[in-house]
């Protein structure tokens, strides 16, 4: 659809200067309308604005941090407050660990539930459980944390962890005991349960907009159902898919409430999905409160800092894998 | 008379027909399994929620304030008082720019600026809570030289900025562009011409994106951890620590006393109540006249 053109008067004639390019166009005519476009204006650039205080604030704060212990402070493995020495890798790999746990145990629950959604429910079941997953996504972080903590753990430790770790503890090292419940499988676990919301709604929306042409056209060539979905279906949502998969992967990254009241809150790098560990959010959230001096407070914030990094990086990229598939099922 | 001969189907289905059959249902039950599972959870949070909360939601628990540590009794009125604060507070502050920025992102389209602004917004909604709260920690703690509820709005406030934004530019864009046009061919200026024609017509989709925003930072915790703190007694000002109901949830679950987590269990129905009620509303008392189907 071509954009009428701005009716004459309002748009003044001659080439527009950059700084007028970067506001509406009727930031050229009278008076009232332009300090109405500038005013807009600078509600716009306070979003931008807050996101550069946000970097600059955060990273001035972690500077002594950085200075003291450089490009080493992310290799580190000893984070120890009362001697002084903060490294980073305990945190980094909790927070690695867990997301991709839950990506584990989400992707395909969520996949198979999209797909349950939009190729086979019908319409009296397909409501209410998209309803249900919309209310899941609106459940606060804590209340999850606060089930997980006097249901999911215990039942994790008894029913999982330890039959698993008795009968093959000793040989794989994965699983391998004691089963302490608070551990980097509770965290993957609920954080699972708490993203499978996003993925699958994205998802539903991505399968939902596969022409149906394309699926008819696979049965009308005999294709059973699943074929249709497998072999059709999938393949045109995949870009889709991803991007909702790392959307939920920047959630996963950042979530801080749930995961700090099950993952045990150990600044170690354990081996076992049993043992307890830590995120970079849940750091933040234990210690960041009774941090005793300026170096521990810069090497939190430095953490801070570096979690920032990485889900800019991860929603930026889910972002533009969204927003190309977006662009290729509008036309 | 002979008895009729059934006769041999026409295409018979071979072997590898009946398989691919068998496991095309295998796996669309499958799918059906999955979608199970993900609703599992929700039943059981709100099975244990309504069990171990229900029994601690008396009239005391909504007005009085925490009971001291191990003694029975006490509530959460602080908490909820609190929260709703806080809440309002971050609406004050947030929502003017929100919406300001997001009928400007609606209005400039497609411009350098617009898009750049857009991106960052977007990129904005990802940002973990909790660098929000370290952020506030060092902008607003630090200079007023300890935790407050302003602290706690801000915090908020930020959080709300890049929700309603978003959900406030695709509202506007709903709007006819011949109403837009309407007005301004009647000589409005363009001023008048979004407070008095585009604002009131996508104000409905506008109120359910502040709703369901609302909602959200009504149930954050890890924000305020560092910025309004929490507060056991009813709290005198805005420069002072406040309580909130899931900063005292995150609190009372942590606790090893009993009787805490118990008002952690009534807190959480409460908390979930509010949420809801608050989502709800915006998904069935409203909705945009140009939302398309």
């Amino acid at each position: 659809m071509q954009p009428v053109p701005e009716q004459a008067g309002v748009l003044a004639t001659g080439t527009r200067s950059f700084a007028s390019r970067l506001l509406p166009r009727y930031a050229q005519g009278n008076v009232a309308d332009r300090s109405y476009a500038l005013a807009l204006g600078a509600f716009g650039l306070a979003i931008p604005v807050l996101f550069a205080f946000i970097v600059v604030r955060v990273g001035v704060a972690s500077w002594p941090a950085i200075q003291r212990f450089g490009l080493g402070f992310v290799g580190g493995t000893t984070w120890d407050p009362v001697a002084g020495q903060f490294g980073a890798l305990p945190f980094i790999f909790g927070t690695l660990a867990s997301s991709l746990l839950a990506l584990l145990i989400a992707v395909p629950l969520s996949i198979g539930l999209a797909i349950f959604l939009t190729e086979l429910a019908p319409r009296w079941l397909a409501a209410p459980i998209a309803f249900g997953t919309e209310l899941l996504a609106a459940i606060p972080s804590v209340v999850y944390g606060l089930w997980a903590i006097f249901v999911l753990v215990p039942w994790l430790r008894s029913s999982i962890q330890e039959p698993v770790a008795n009968a093959i503890g000793d040989k794989v090292g994965l699983f391998a005991g004691p089963a302490y419940g608070s551990s980097i499988m509770a965290g993957g676990v609920i954080l699972a349960i708490m993203i499978v919301p996003f993925i699958s709604a994205v998802s539903r929306e991505v399968l939902a907009a596969v022409p149906v042409a394309q699926r008819e056209a696979a049965l009308a060539l005999g294709a059973t159902r699943w074929e249709m979905t497998w072999q059709v279906v999938l393949p045109y949502a995949v870009p889709g898919i991803i991007g909702a998969i790392i959307l939920g992967l920047g959630r996963a990254l950042g979530e801080t409430m749930a995961i700090t009241m099950v993952i045990g809150n150990r600044a170690e790098v354990a081996t076992s999905l049993f043992a307890p560990g830590a995120t970079m959010a849940s750091v933040l959230a234990n210690e960041f409160a009774e941090a005793s001096d300026d170096l521990h407070l810069a090497a939190l914030m430095s953490i801070g800092l570096l979690l920032f990094g990485i889900t800019i990086v991860v929603n930026s990229v889910a972002r533009f894998l969204v927003w190309r598939v977006s662009l290729r099922g509008g036309k | 008379m002979t008895a009729p001969q059934h006769a041999a189907p026409l295409d018979p289905l071979s072997f590898r027909d009946r398989r691919r059959r068998i496991s095309s249902r295998v796996w669309l039950a499958l799918t059906g399994v999955a979608a199970a599972l993900t609703v599992l959870p929700l039943l059981l949070i709100f099975f244990h929620l309504l069990r171990a909360g229900l029994g601690s939601l008396n009239p005391e628990f909504f007005t009085s304030v925490p009971a001291p540590v191990g003694q029975p009794g006490g509530g959460v009125g602080n908490g909820v008082l609190g929260t709703f604060l806080l809440v309002g507070l971050a609406g004050a502050m947030g929502l003017p720019v929100a919406i300001g920025a997001g009928v400007y992102l609606a209005e400039a389209e497609g411009g350098p600026m617009a898009n750049g602004i857009r991106f960052i917004t977007d990129v904005m909604n990802g940002i973990p809570s909790i660098v929000i709260g370290i952020f506030v920690w060092a902008w607003v703690v630090v200079a007023m030289g300890g935790f407050s509820a302003f602290a706690g709005g801000v915090a908020l406030a930020i959080m709300l900025l890049p929700m309603v934004t978003r959900t406030t530019e695709e509202m506007v864009r709903l709007v006819p562009r011949e109403m837009k046009e309407g007005a301004l061919a009647l000589g409005f200026t363009r001023w008048r011409t979004t407070l008095g024609v585009v604002l009131p017509a996508a104000r409905s989709g506008i109120l359910t994106g502040v709703l369901i925003a609302l909602a959200r930072i009504a149930g954050e915790t890890a924000p305020l951890l560092f910025t309004a703190f929490g507060n056991p007694f009813w709290s005198a000002g805005l420069g002072e620590p406040i309580a909130a109901l899931p900063v005292q949830i995150f609190q009372y679950a942590i606790s090893p006393f009993e009787e805490q987590h118990k008002q952690a269990w009534a807190a959480s129905l409460l908390l979930i109540a509010l949420v809801l009620a608050m989502n709800l509303a915006a998904r069935f008392l409203i909705r945009s006249p140009y939302r398309s189907r």
